[in-house]
């Protein structure tokens, strides 16, 4: 029996990694998504905590054996933060995949020269081996296949993919995954409040069998965005009134323009001179992408950018590393943005041992770092070579990822619609807590599976099939009948050809298959007392039977036969009995409930006929 | 049903199109061009008085009447309206345009009457158009309301459309088309109105409309965000395409593949020109600008400002200094000169994939910021202010409006036109015999070098034979213009402003949805290898034009122990369709059969056409035909219906 056609195969989720870390990691994303039988990756993240093989996800989970070009039917990235992109180039080059990989313009553009910066770091600097080269990068990018927000993307004949905006970093995407009727919407990160230079993430209706989000924020609700920013400008015055320097550690592009746009407006504002940096070269070319994917950000920068592009900035000057010993307040924006190599670390080893300096943490820091021992408390930091490092600078911690909090989470479930959710990104208690809060708000099962683990949602989608339209106009047309209250019944034969599913009525469909209907005919012998002539025992049913059966079509024919609908009542004298008369009454297969019921009220004699 | 799927043309102009589509009970305009050949018929709008257009001698009829000399004047031999230049609508009165549910725009250019339409029909649907195409055709329309509003002229003619009237002017006004139906500009407030009802989308995004329709952007090769769009139901498509190219310019290249299959194909905005060879035409428009320049001359390029201004930049760009024109000085005039510059460097997802590259370096997209910041290119939002201060000669102005009936290309006309200069009309929309007839005599050098990208007809035919249109095409009547055919088969059909047409479409089928409890239930049967059959008895729900088949409510218990009801009421309904049968009884197995289940006393007869049993002892007799069974027994419904069962294990059920 061939009906597993007619069947879906189940939605199966596997976020993966090699390290046994509470299940949970906030470090790296990289799932695994099977939908009726299409394999996807989301996101292609490394740690920043390790430096080690850790860092990268542990690809033999997805096929034990065979190629990932074979396996895999396409992978999507849904931003260039390196947690969730870092580790492409290893994956597609080193590792091995050819299969396209989706992302949109701006990502696309944007995420080469992070991997390459981050490349530099590790292996011009600390010089690592087995590290992917320039070219990786290159050739890993020529199988990128960039997306429009809301465009439809066929993947193949039956899967399809769709970019909604996702706010968070510059180019961030939520992305549906589609195959006939099941999908799957993946959030990557995302922000659903609008910030100084990006929009807040919107999806449609889209009611997916699964959502699965980050819940890097799952159990804040944090304070308002203007407390927040008055809090971070009134620290870095404080400081730099009284000459101390501020380093703020950040991601070339990202919550580093937001910073800037409010420092500079800032400043504008109160009238300062003390000198504002961005280190590393990236900083110009990085505005400039602002100012090219203007599309991107919100609105008012949109709608402003011709008169004053809000990325040329007036007070924020190039750093130059020797800046870094001279006197006098200052702010540095400094990357990266976990303190955990390069510039930014660099400069904390130099101010770290004053006071009057402070550091100010604008995002989220993964375990290992400098930065995430900072701001657990660390004060004594042993560095590379034994050294040990006091730190007693300020330490201030503020959230500006654009990450959604709790509240923001629930706002895109009750977007979405989804019919039930997944958690990942997130640390396990926090997550635990959300899940049970949508699932009672919501009423949908809420999943949050551990690294290696599997989730599988079984799915029931309906079928789609063509009718052919003159079955279907047949049916409408008897619908629209008054006396249709009943539910009505639909006969037809379903063609199942190749992937092609067509409803048809029977005679087309045996039609189409070349072969002959077989009629199926019954003739039934009923007696009756009757002593008339044939002729007016005829007329006698005739008569009974128009007046029993209101509804029904009976007709009386010139040949003396009876017809109720398609069935065919001849009445004919009995070969021994006089006395008695033969009733033939015929009809097909097809009318079998009206003629045996015709049968059976014949069979009961016809009333006396008033003589 | 037959109501639907017709097209209403309600523009006949062929690359201003403004079509509506009813499909599927969905009412869907395409594009909403307006036709601003209409301005020719007036005098220019001067930006400082003209005192040669001021005292230009009023029209008076052939007998000396002379009671139009107000509203007609009279120059060079053609009659001009001395009033505010008006625009030809699309019909209004053909089809009730508040019933239009949505309007697709194809590209900024056929966008025009928007605000006409939305603001005072009754509209209250959505429009749909690209991020480019709504940003770009704001400014458009900004340029177009400035124009004419910053010119405030009290004249305003009417007396001349009265048909008595009409009919004794001279041509082309008296030709003139619904003349009482054309209209002034709209407001800003109007435009941003008519605006603010557009939802932006992307190419290749899957819009639902009503559950019945999808419509879907494609890029068509032809302006920054310029689309072509399909509609269709499961088992329909129509494909509508309007101002497309297969030239790399600047624009994402035309996406073909997705027009295939499409059972209607409806073509508008075809070039007019098919003879005249972009890439020539810019070469000759080149070679012509430097010649004017060396000799000290000026160059005046009317144009739109967005479009073909892009590319036009590009290569001057690559010309100035390999012809020495490094210091002549490029104005770009128009309240929305800078807006349309900064605006082209940010759609880089829209473009080629040679911009789009440089975006990712990052670099502007386009050379002209290049331009800018080597103060080669300025730009200026008109001639007053600063640009009075900068202006130097010999230059190149580019400026609009390309009609030549108002905006600052009025001014240089007025003051070059007796000059030695260069024009260089590049517009394809207007005649620009006719732009430049009311400054006749003129001495400055006209060249005419057209550059319209768009499809031609050469192009068009072999499209056509690739993305294989089961039904052809309508687009606008050419009549005389062999060189406009379009050579396919079937051959098209094609319309004129006012028509109705109705589309033919071979549809056969219709999307429903099987329940999953349903499909479940199903026993599917291989018939043949690789087809496999299935019979259904579901129950059809139709709701919001969404068909879905369930399964059918289970037989409810007999009320046995009640009283008896009347006879009548227990009739069944015949409206239960029984499965058709196939295939053949063979006999012998059919005896057996019988044999096994209790029946004795068979007897087996041969006919003509196939065999009789006989069951003697049930007096019942059953003829067996090749593709027939007759069983003729007593009234005794057990026995029959053991015999039907046992008739159809041999059968199929269809």
């Amino acid at each position: 029996m061939d009906a597993c056609d007619v069947r879906s195969s189940p939605v199966r989720v596997q976020p993966f990694s090699f390290y046994k870390w509470a299940g949970q990691d906030v470090g790296r994303s990289c799932i695994l998504v099977s939908i009726s039988g299409k394999n996807v990756m989301l996101d292609c993240g490394m740690h920043m905590g390790y430096n080690d093989d850790r860092r990268f996800p542990d690809f033999s989970y997805i096929t034990q054996s065979g190629r990932l070009t074979d396996f895999l039917d396409c992978v999507i990235i849904s931003h260039f933060h390196l947690d969730h992109c870092g580790a492409l180039p290893y994956f597609s080059e080193m590792v091995g995949y050819d299969g396209p990989i989706y992302m949109t313009h701006p990502t696309q553009a944007i995420c080469p020269i992070l991997l390459e910066d981050y490349r530099k770091i590790a292996v011009d600097k600390k010089g690592e081996a087995n590290f992917f080269t320039s070219q990786m990068i290159k050739d890993c990018m020529k199988k990128v296949v960039a997306v429009h927000l809301h465009q439809t993307v066929q993947v193949d004949d039956e899967l399809e993919i769709k970019a909604y905006y996702a706010g968070h970093v510059l180019g961030a995407a939520m992305f549906q995954i589609k195959v006939g009727s099941e999908s799957v919407v993946y959030t990557g990160d995302y922000n659903m409040t609008p910030d100084r230079h990006l929009g807040a993430a919107w999806i449609d209706k889209c009611r997916p069998n699964l959502l699965i989000t980050e819940s890097t924020y799952a159990t804040t609700i944090r304070d308002s965005k203007r407390c927040r920013e008055r809090d971070f400008l009134k620290k870095v015055h404080e400081t730099v009134e009284r000459g101390g320097k501020v380093l703020i550690p950040v991601f070339a592009l990202g919550r580093a323009q937001e910073l800037c746009i409010l420092l500079e407006t800032f400043w504008e504002r109160m009238n300062l001179k003390v000198p504002i940096y961005f280190s590393t070269g990236l900083t110009e070319k990085a505005n400039h992408y602002y100012k090219l994917f203007i599309t991107w950000t919100n609105q008012k920068i949109r709608k402003t950018f011709v008169q004053r592009n809000m990325f040329e900035f007036k007070h924020i000057k190039a750093f130059d590393r020797a800046f870094a010993d001279n006197p006098g307040p200052m702010v540095v924006f400094a990357t990266p943005g976990m303190l955990h190599a390069g510039q930014s670390l660099q400069i904390f080893r130099k101010w770290a041992g004053n006071e009057k300096n402070m550091v100010i943490m604008p995002g989220y820091c993964v375990q290992g770092t400098v930065g995430h021992k900072i701001l657990s408390g660390q004060r004594k930091l042993e560095m590379e070579g034994r050294q040990v490092l006091e730190v007693k600078m300020q330490v201030e911690y503020m959230s500006f990822s654009a990450h959604a909090d709790a509240k923001g989470i629930m706002q895109l479930v009750g977007q979405a619609e989804p019919e039930s959710v997944l958690l990942v990104h997130g640390e396990a208690k926090k997550m635990e807590f959300l899940r049970q809060k949508i699932e009672q708000e919501f009423r949908v099962s809420c999943y949050m599976p551990a690294n290696g683990e599997t989730v599988t949602l079984p799915t029931s989608p309906s079928i789609p099939v063509g009718i052919s339209l003159g079955l279907l106009k047949r049916e409408m047309v008897q619908g629209l009948l008054p006396e249709a209250k009943k539910p009505r019944l639909l006969h037809g034969t379903l063609i199942m050809k190749d992937s092609s599913f067509r409803l048809v009525s029977s005679e087309q469909a045996l039609k189409e298959l070349g072969l002959a209907e077989h009629q199926l005919r019954f003739t039934c012998r009923v007696h009756l007392q009757d002593t008339r002539k044939e002729q007016e025992t005829a007329l006698r049913v005739y008569s009974h039977l128009k007046s029993t059966l209101k509804d029904h079509c009976v007709q009386h024919l010139p040949d003396g036969s009876v017809t109720v609908e398609s069935i065919l009542i001849q009445a004919a004298a009995h070969s021994e009995d006089p006395g008695t008369k033969v009733l033939l009454v015929s009809w097909t297969y097809q009318d079998e409930e009206l003629g045996s019921f015709l049968t059976a009220l014949l069979k009961n004699g016809l009333p006396q006929a008033p003589s | 049903m037959t109501s639907d799927r017709k097209l209403y043309c309600l523009s006949g102009h062929p690359t201003l199109p403004c079509n509506v589509l009813k499909f599927k009970s969905t009412t869907i305009m395409l594009d909403c061009g307006l036709d601003m050949t209409s301005t020719l018929n007036f005098l220019p709008l001067p930006l400082v008085q003209s005192p040669r257009l001021s005292n230009l001698p009023g029209w008076s009829l052939k007998d000396g009447n002379a009671f139009l000399d107000k509203e007609l004047k009279e120059c060079s031999g053609h009659v001009f309206v001395d009033s505010v230049p008006e625009f030809c609508l699309p019909e209004t009165e053909l089809i009730d345009l508040s019933t239009v549910d949505v309007i697709l725009i194809s590209n900024y250019h056929c966008m025009m009457a928007l605000p006409y339409i939305t603001e005072h029909t009754g509209f209250t649907g959505t429009v749909y158009a690209t991020e480019p195409t709504m940003q770009i055709g704001r400014l458009l329309m900004e340029e177009l309301v400035n124009f004419i509003e910053r010119v405030p002229k009290a004249q305003s003619a009417s007396l001349w459309k009265n048909k008595d009237i009409q009919r004794l002017l001279p041509s082309p006004l008296k030709d003139a088309v619904e003349v009482s139906t054309w209209r002034r500009c709209y407001t800003m407030q109007e435009v941003n109105s008519a605006l603010s009802k557009i939802q932006l989308v992307g190419y290749s995004q899957k819009i639902e409309l009503f559950g019945a329709v999808q419509v879907t952007p494609l890029s068509s090769g032809y302006a920054l965000g310029s689309s072509n769009w399909i509609i269709q139901s499961h088992y329909e498509k129509v494909s509508y395409v309007s101002g497309s190219s297969l030239l790399t310019t600047h624009p994402q290249p035309m996406d073909q593949a997705s027009l295939k299959n499409s059972d209607v194909l409806v073509l508008t905005g075809l070039t007019q020109i098919p003879t005249a060879n972009p890439d020539g035409m810019v070469g000759e428009f080149c070679s012509n600008l430097a010649l004017t320049v060396r000799n000290g001359g000026n160059v005046l390029v009317p144009c739109y400002p967005s479009g073909v201004i892009y590319d036009l930049l590009e290569c001057l760009y690559q010309y100035i200094d390999s012809a020495g024109l490094s210091n002549i000085p490029f104005y770009f005039i128009s309240p929305v000169a800078n807006s349309s510059l900064e605006f082209s460097q940010i759609f880089a997802e829209w473009l080629c994939h040679n911009k789009q590259s440089k975006v990712y370096l990052p670099e502007p997209p386009f050379p002209h910021a290049e331009l800018i910041q080597t103060n080669k290119l300025k730009h200026y939002p008109s001639i007053h202010g600063d640009f009075s201060n900068d202006f130097r000669q010999p230059c190149v102005v580019f400026t609009g409006h390309p009609s030549l009936r108002f905006g600052d290309v009025v001014h240089f006309m007025e003051l070059w036109g007796s000059l030695v200069s260069t024009l260089s009309y590049l517009q394809p929309d207007f005649s620009y015999l006719e732009a430049l007839a009311p400054y006749q005599p003129l001495a400055m050098k006209c060249i005419y070098c057209p550059i319209d990208t768009r499809l031609n007809f050469i192009q068009v035919s072999k499209l056509l034979k690739e993305v294989q249109v089961s039904v052809y095409p309508a687009t606008p009547a050419q009549a005389h213009r062999m060189d406009l055919m379009i050579d396919c088969q079937p051959p098209a059909m094609s319309y004129r402003r006012a028509e109705v047409l109705a589309l033919p479409f071979k549809r056969r089928y219709e999307k429903i949805e099987i329940m999953p409890e349903l499909a479940d239930s199903l026993v599917p049967m291989e018939i043949k290898p690789g087809i496999s059959l299935a019979t259904v008895s579901a129950v059809l729900h139709t709701k919001d034009n969404k068909h879905v088949l369930q399964p059918p409510p289970r037989p409810a218990q007999p009320a046995s122990s009640k009283k008896r009801k009347r006879v009548s009421e227990d009739v069944p309904d015949c409206k239960v369709l029984k499965p058709l049968l196939s295939g053949s009884i063979p006999v012998e197995q059919f005896v057996q059969t019988l044999e096994k289940h209790g029946f004795s006393d068979i007897k087996v007869e041969d006919t003509a056409k196939g065999h009789i049993v006989l069951l003697q002892e049930a007096e019942t007799l059953i003829q067996i035909e090749e593709d027939s069974t007759h069983i003729i027994c007593d009234n005794d419904e057990t026995l029959r219906v053991r015999l039907r069962d046992l008739v159809l294990r041999f059968l199929q059920k269809f």
